[in-house]
C-alpha cells in the first residue's frame, strides 16, 4: 500500500478486559490505518469478539486506551463512551449473529443507520416542515443508493426477516455503512456463507474499501477470505496478541501454526 | 335496535379513551419492558391542569371551545413535562437494574404523585365545567350519541391515526421501532436510545393528557384518585390487546369499552366490571400474550 495515506484511524493501546478473575483481553495493541483491510484471527474463545465489544462501547474496558483519529478532526478517546456516540464519531460494526431489525423493511433498516446524520426531532416530525420532508427524502434516496451497492435494491420493501441468509449479511453491512463510518468493524461476515457467497463478500469488502474509502477491521475464520483481502493480520490466542504481519508472514509464523494446530509432534 | 346502537356508540367512546391511555402503557412496555404504573397519574395531572386553567380563563371571560383548546394544550405541555421528568428521575437511574426495581419505583411514583396532588390541591371532588357545547346539528340524534361523545370519538381517532403515521413514517418512529426490537443494536447504528425513551414517555403523556381533559369534561369532575381507576382500566386494555403492541392497545381498549357498555346496558351497571375482567381472564386463558401479542421467546 502507498505510504502517502497511512494515516492511523484507530489506535488501541494496552487494551485489557477482565471478567471477574478472567482476563479475556490482555493488553492488546492494534492500529488500523486509512485504506487498510485488517483482520483479527485466532482460535475460538481467544477474545476477538470481546475486543470488538470493548472498542465499540458495549463493554467498558478495564484498562488501556481506544483512540479514534477521524481525518481532519481531533483525536477522541472513546473508552466507556456509549455505542451511539462512538457510531456518530465514525466507527460502525456488525455482529457474528444476525441482528437486523427483523420487523422492519430492508430500506427502513438502512434508513435507521443514516438517521444519526440527520437533524429532525419530534416536533419537526409532527409538523413535517419542508426541511424535515427534504431530509427524509434524502435519507430514502441515500438508502436506495446503498442497497444498490450491496445488490439489495430489489428487496427494498421486503421485511428483512424474509431475506435469504446471504442477503441478510449484506444488509447488515449496508446498515452499518449507512452511518457513514470511516472505519467498519465486521465480526465474522462470512459465517455460514457458501463458497460463492463468500466470494461475493470478498469483492464487496474490497469495494467498500476502494470506493467508500472506508477502512475495515474484520474477525473471520475463513482463512481463504482473510488471506485474500487483508493487508495486515493480527492473531490472538488466550486474550493475548501473538503475531502481527502480512498474510505471508502470518502463514509462515510458527507461533500461529502452533496456536491453530497444536505443537508439532516429535516424529 | 336504537338502544343497541346507543350502547355501541357509548362503548366505543369509553373504549377509545381506554385505548388512548393504554397506548402510553404499551409504548413504554414495548421499549423498556416496564409497566409504568404512574401513567394513570399523568392522566390525572392533565385533567387537573385543565381544571385550573379553566378556572383562570373563565375569570378572564373566555368560554366554551376556546377554553377547551387552551386548557387542552396546556394540559398536554404539563403532562409531557411530568412524563419526561418521571422517566429521568425514577426510571433512567435504574436502567441496568433487574426488572422488579423500576416496577417498584413506578408504584412509588404513582403513590407520590397522587398524594402530591392530594396535598397541593384537595381531597374533594371538584366540578369540572362541561367544555364541549351541544352542537345544533347533533339535535336529531342527541338521544343516541351526545356532542361530547362525538368530540371524544373524533379526537381520539384522529390522535391514534396521527400516532400510527408518526410511528410508521417518521425518523423518530423508526428509531422507536428499532429500539423496541433490539436496544443495543439500535445504539450501534447510532440511535440515541435515551432520547428515544424520553420521547416515548413524552408522546404517551400527551395522549394521557388528551384523555384526561376529555373525560373530565365529559364526566364533570376531577379528583386526585381518578388516575388510579383510569390507569387500571387502561392497563387491562393494554394486556387484553397484547402489551407492547400498538394496534393491540387500540383493539383492547375498544373491546373493553364495548363489553362494559353492553354489560351495563343489558345486565346491570353493577356488573360491568365483572364482565370486563371476566373477558380479560377468558382471553388470557386462550391467548396468554393478548389478542395481538406475540408469544416472546425468553432470550438466554
Amino acid at each position: 500500500m502507498s505510504d502517502t495515506q497511512k494515516q492511523v484511524l484507530l489506535e488501541v493501546k494496552g487494551l485489557t478486559m477482565d471478567f471477574g478473575g478472567l482476563r479475556a483481553v490482555d493488553s492488546i495493541d492494534l492500529t488500523v490505518s486509512a485504506g487498510e483491510i485488517a483482520a483479527l484471527i485466532g482460535p475460538n474463545g481467544a477474545g476477538k469478539t470481546t475486543f470488538f465489544n470493548c472498542v465499540t462501547g458495549i463493554y467498558t474496558p478495564t484498562g488501556g486506551d481506544v483512540l479514534l483519529h477521524p481525518q481532519g478532526k481531533p483525536t477522541r478517546r472513546v473508552n466507556g463512551k456509549k455505542p451511539n456516540v462512538i457510531t456518530t464519531l465514525g466507527m460502525a460494526r456488525t455482529f457474528q449473529n444476525i441482528r437486523l431489525f427483523s420487523d422492519m423493511t430492508v430500506l427502513e433498516n438502512v434508513m435507521i443507520g443514516r438517521h444519526c446524520r440527520t437533524n429532525t426531532g419530534l416536533v419537526g416530525a409532527i409538523l413535517r416542515g419542508a426541511a424535515a420532508r427534504r431530509e427524509e427524502q434524502e435519507t430514502v434516496e441515500f438508502g436506495y443508493h446503498l442497497l444498490e451497492q450491496v445488490g439489495l435494491a430489489e428487496f427494498a420493501n421486503e421485511y428483512s426477516k424474509n431475506l435469504p441468509y446471504g442477503a441478510m449479511r449484506r444488509l447488515e453491512i449496508a446498515r452499518a455503512m449507512a452511518t457513514e463510518p470511516f472505519l467498519l468493524l465486521l465480526d465474522e461476515p462470512a459465517a455460514g456463507m457458501n463458497p460463492q457467497e463468500t466470494d461475493e463478500l470478498d469483492a464487496l469488502i474490497c469495494r467498500i474499501r476502494d470506493e467508500g474509502k472506508i477502512a475495515i477491521l474484520l474477525i473471520e475464520h475463513d482463512m481463504k477470505l482473510v488471506m485474500n483481502i487483508s493487508d495486515n493480520i493480527h492473531v490472538m490466542e488466550y486474550g493475548k496478541k501473538i503475531a502481527t504481519g502480512t498474510p505471508q508472514e502470518i502463514k509462515d509464523n510458527p507461533k500461529v501454526i502452533e496456536a491453530y494446530l497444536g505443537e508439532e509432534a516429535d516424529a | 335496535m336504537e338502544y343497541f346502537i346507543e350502547l355501541f356508540l357509548s362503548g366505543l367512546t369509553r373504549g377509545s379513551i381506554y385505548a388512548l391511555i393504554a397506548l402510553g402503557y404499551t409504548m413504554v412496555y414495548g421499549i423498556i419492558q416496564l409497566i409504568n404504573f404512574a401513567h394513570g397519574e399523568i392522566y390525572m395531572i392533565g385533567a387537573f391542569v385543565a381544571y385550573i386553567v379553566c378556572g383562570v380563563l373563565t375569570i378572564y371571560g373566555f368560554h366554551g371551545v376556546s377554553i377547551l383548546i387552551i386548557a387542552g394544550l396546556l394540559a398536554i405541555v404539563y403532562s409531557c413535562a411530568y412524563g419526561y421528568t418521571l422517566e429521568k428521575v425514577a426510571y433512567r437511574p435504574l436502567r441496568g437494574a433487574p426488572r422488579l426495581s423500576p416496577l417498584i419505583s413506578a408504584i412509588g411514583m404513582s403513590i407520590f404523585l397522587q398524594n402530591y396532588v392530594l396535598l397541593a390541591q384537595t381531597p374533594d371532588f371538584l366540578p369540572f365545567p362541561a367544555l364541549i357545547p351541544d352542537f345544533a346539528f347533533m339535535e336529531p340524534i342527541a338521544h343516541i350519541i351526545g356532542s361530547a361523545e362525538l368530540v371524544i370519538l373524533v379526537t381520539t381517532m384522529v390522535t391514534m391515526v396521527m400516532l400510527t403515521l408518526l410511528i410508521k413514517y417518521t425518523k423518530i418512529g423508526k428509531a422507536m421501532r428499532a429500539t423496541q426490537q433490539d436496544m443495543s443494536m439500535a445504539r450501534l447504528v447510532g440511535v440515541n436510545v435515551d432520547r428515544v425513551i424520553s420521547t416515548t414517555f413524552i408522546i404517551g403523556s400527551a395522549l394521557a393528557a388528551i384523555g384526561g381533559v376529555l373525560v373530565a369534561s365529559y364526566i364533570g369532575q376531577v379528583n386526585f384518585y381518578i388516575g388510579f381507576l383510569a390507569g387500571v382500566k387502561a392497563f387491562t386494555a393494554a394486556v387484553l390487546g397484547g402489551i407492547g403492541s400498538i394496534p393491540g392497545a387500540v383493539i383492547g381498549g375498544l373491546v373493553l369499552g364495548l363489553t362494559e357498555s353492553f354489560a351495563a346496558g343489558y345486565v346491570s351497571s353493577d356488573y360491568e366490571d365483572v364482565f370486563a375482567f371476566g373477558l380479560l381472564v377468558l382471553i388470557l386463558i386462550m391467548r396468554p400474550a393478548g389478542i395481538l401479542g406475540k408469544a416472546t421467546k425468553q432470550k438466554v
